[in-house]
């Protein structure tokens, strides 16, 4: 009605400048940035948990959606980066000493403090592991509070497994396993082959006691999905990782709709409770 | 009132015990439009442009829509001007208040690229929002429908966790003049979706245009002020009946309607019904549904570097989910086909509204119907997957 029933509203869109201090290249399409705020007093206000994501800004070019790799209590934020667009060609010419911009935290990280005491399960494929390696990692950090740690992961060639020291590492960690397997295996393939839903035959899943984490494609979590719950976890305890079109984070530009939720602000992670309804439904 | 309330969507409109009506005569129109401008109001009215009607600046009731009116049915809009005096015949255009509140163009944040020392470490850039200069509107002629979508779009825009200053610095500023709607086009269905056609709330002076003039109603303290200031008669009780026959009569001449009761679980149950198909053969996914709708909101963010490369303007502009990159990312499309862009628009409007914003994305304004190309009409749409529930592509 009038101005007198309008409060104003905070400014949470300005990008925050941070400086590049290590990169690090996996492979053709992937590199990895810890990210520095050249102003330390904001740090508190990027404190997240692993699933959480922040808008990266390339100055002049634009914002890209991207999950944050590192562990929360480190000063510095990582981000891991595919290279495939117009602004992460950009970001990919970034060396250490140049600046981005970082806004966020925003979204619904992995249900890690939930998750404390149970075994976990984490699938995942392709090159879109990403998201989830920080929620590994936080999680061997605190090896003690969890139960037994399985780790599935598929590619489809040998040269996709872009974090192949990070998988050796956590194979060496105790009551852990980790089982890789490649769609089209080279000759120095050592893992398996097959699509990685094929290694659920290798695995026992204590129904009763497992919480699911899951990233990749789309059709590999459908059928990931279906296994699960044929052995009977609960599908509040399957959690997925959806990635959509984001132009603002905030729940304001529509584009990252799936069904009723706004991936960026109610997931990117979801319980299968929450999105199943919409999310095994090409297109939408 | 609260400090923290926002017009329609928190108050109630007094009883009518409690709001006199008063008569504004036809002739005395200028005087409210005179009066506005010496408060410091820009005014905003119905003005014809280019064969449809707009929300423009006005100082005079002659550039108002006088002695015209509007015919609309699916895919069709046409303005016929008559000898008649009423200044508000035309029942809508395709612009609605909108576009003066959440602008299809706002420029959002200014970046500034701060030069390096030699040898120094890289400064980076300096970001600063940019927010619309304080400016008092008064939008006058607004439709129940309209007040509707803008109590929506107060919901999207305000009443999250990331209030968007951008919204509430051009909302503070709107004095908001409703006139009830005695007239509906073919493709009107406000009283299906309970939002007209008669206003309901979030205004502050509502409007009824009679044979000779106005009915008129303060609903805050700046309506009430303005009113007092003009010095009209009060209506008595009998002649207001004559005003209650004309919205009855109004919404008795509505043919179109969409269902309330389960709306959202039949779209829910037939996402893959086969008239998804049968309409996206018609569909041109031209997004004019989504430009004309009031309470539409999807919008693209983007940076505008300047050419020398020293700066860079954040700006937002309105987007479509009919356009091919709104589902777009890294070369994946979530949404290829038109079947699904459809889809997308009418379920969101109709169903996953209800549970993002607690109420339907659709005032029942019928503008995407006139607006149409093809003359899709969404309550055609619905009333078929309602005919053959459960049935699949």
């Amino acid at each position: 009605m009038t101005a007198r029933a309008v409060k104003s509203a905070p400014i949470a869109m300005l990008p925050e400048p941070a400086v590049i201090v290590a990169k690090r290249s996996f492979g053709p399409e992937i590199r990895s940035y810890r990210l520095r705020l050249l102003d330390p007093t904001a740090r508190p206000r990027f404190d997240f948990l692993p699933g959480n994501f922040n808008m990266v800004y390339a100055p002049g070019v634009g914002e890209v959606a991207i999950s944050i790799s590192s562990d929360p209590e480190d000063e510095d934020l990582e981000h891991t980066i595919r290279i495939v667009g117009r602004t992460t060609r950009v970001i990919e010419r970034l060396e250490a000493g140049d600046v981005l911009g970082l806004r966020g935290p925003y979204g619904q990280g992995w249900p890690l403090l939930d998750a404390r005491f149970k075994d976990l399960l984490v699938i995942t494929g392709g090159l879109g592991c990403a998201p989830v390696t920080g929620a590994i990692d936080y999680v061997f950090r605190r090896r003690a509070s969890y139960g037994h740690v399985t780790i599935l992961h598929g590619v489809k060639k040998a040269a996709d497994l872009v974090f192949q020291s990070r998988f050796e590492a956590w194979r060496r960690e105790p009551d852990t396993t980790v089982l890789l397997t490649a769609d089209q295996p080279d000759r120095a393939w050592r893992d398996r082959s097959g699509v990685v839903t094929e290694l659920f035959d290798d695995i026992e899943i204590d129904a009763g006691r497992t919480v699911v984490l899951m990233c990749g494609p789309q059709v590999m979590m459908h059928y990931a999905i279906r296994h699960l719950r044929g052995c009977g976890v609960p599908p509040e305890r399957i959690f997925l990782s959806i990635e959509r079109n984001m132009k603002c984070a905030v729940g304001l530009c529509g584009h990252c709709q799936l069904g009723p939720a706004f991936v960026c602000k109610d997931g990117p992670i979801f319980s299968l409770a929450k999105i199943g309804r919409f999310f095994g439904e090409r297109g939408l | 009132m609260s400090d923290t309330s926002w017009g329609g969507a928190t108050q109630a409109p007094s009883s009518d015990a409690e709001t006199p009506a008063f008569w504004l005569p036809r002739a005395q129109l200028q005087r409210l439009l005179d009066l506005l401008t010496a408060r410091g109001y820009r005014v905003l009215g119905p003005v014809v442009r280019d064969a449809a009607l707009h929300f423009d600046t006005v100082t005079a009731v002659t550039d108002l829509a006088v002695g015209w009116r509007d015919e609309q049915s699916p895919g069709h809009y046409r303005l016929e001007h008559t000898d008649a005096p009423q200044v508000f015949g035309i029942v809508h255009g395709p612009g609605g208040i909108k576009r003066h509140v959440f602008t299809p163009r706002e420029p959002l944040l200014q970046i500034t690229m701060l030069h390096a020392e030699p040898d120094g470490p890289a400064p980076g850039f300096r970001a600063e929002a940019r927010l619309p200069e304080p400016e008092r509107v008064a939008l006058l002629g607004v439709r129940a429908c309209d007040l509707a979508g803008l109590a929506m779009q107060d919901r999207i825009f305000l009443h999250d966790r990331f209030p968007d200053p951008h919204y509430a610095a051009r909302r503070a500023g709107l004095l908001l003049i409703a006139v009830g709607c005695t007239r509906a086009v073919s493709t009107c269905f406000c009283v299906s979706m309970g939002t007209g056609p008669a206003p309901t709330g979030g205004y502050d002076i509502a409007m009824t245009e009679m044979e000779d003039g106005f009915f008129a109603r303060a609903y805050s303290d700046a309506g009430r002020d303005l009113l007092a200031a003009l010095c009209l008669a009060r209506v008595g009780v009998a002649s207001r009946d004559r005003e209650r026959d004309a919205f009855a009569a109004c919404a008795e001449s509505m043919t179109r309607a969409l269902p309330h009761d389960s709306l959202r679980e039949l779209l829910y149950d037939n996402l893959t019904h086969p008239r998804f198909d049968e309409v996206a053969a018609r569909c041109l996914s031209c997004a004019n549904c989504t430009l004309v709708c009031p309470t539409c909101f999807c919008h693209d963010v983007r940076d505008e570097p300047s050419l020398d490369g020293n700066a860079s303007l954040r700006v937002r502009e309105w987007d479509s989910c009919f356009n091919p990159e709104h589902a777009q990312v890294h070369g994946l499309n979530f949404r290829p086909h038109v079947r699904e862009r459809y889809r997308q628009w009418l379920v969101h409007k109709l169903a996953s509204w209800v549970d993002q914003f607690g109420a339907s994305g659709c005032v029942g304004c019928g503008r995407c119907i006139s607006w149409c190309p093809v003359g899709i009409d969404l309550t055609e749409e619905v009333a078929a997957i309602a005919a053959t529930p459960g049935a699949k592509s």
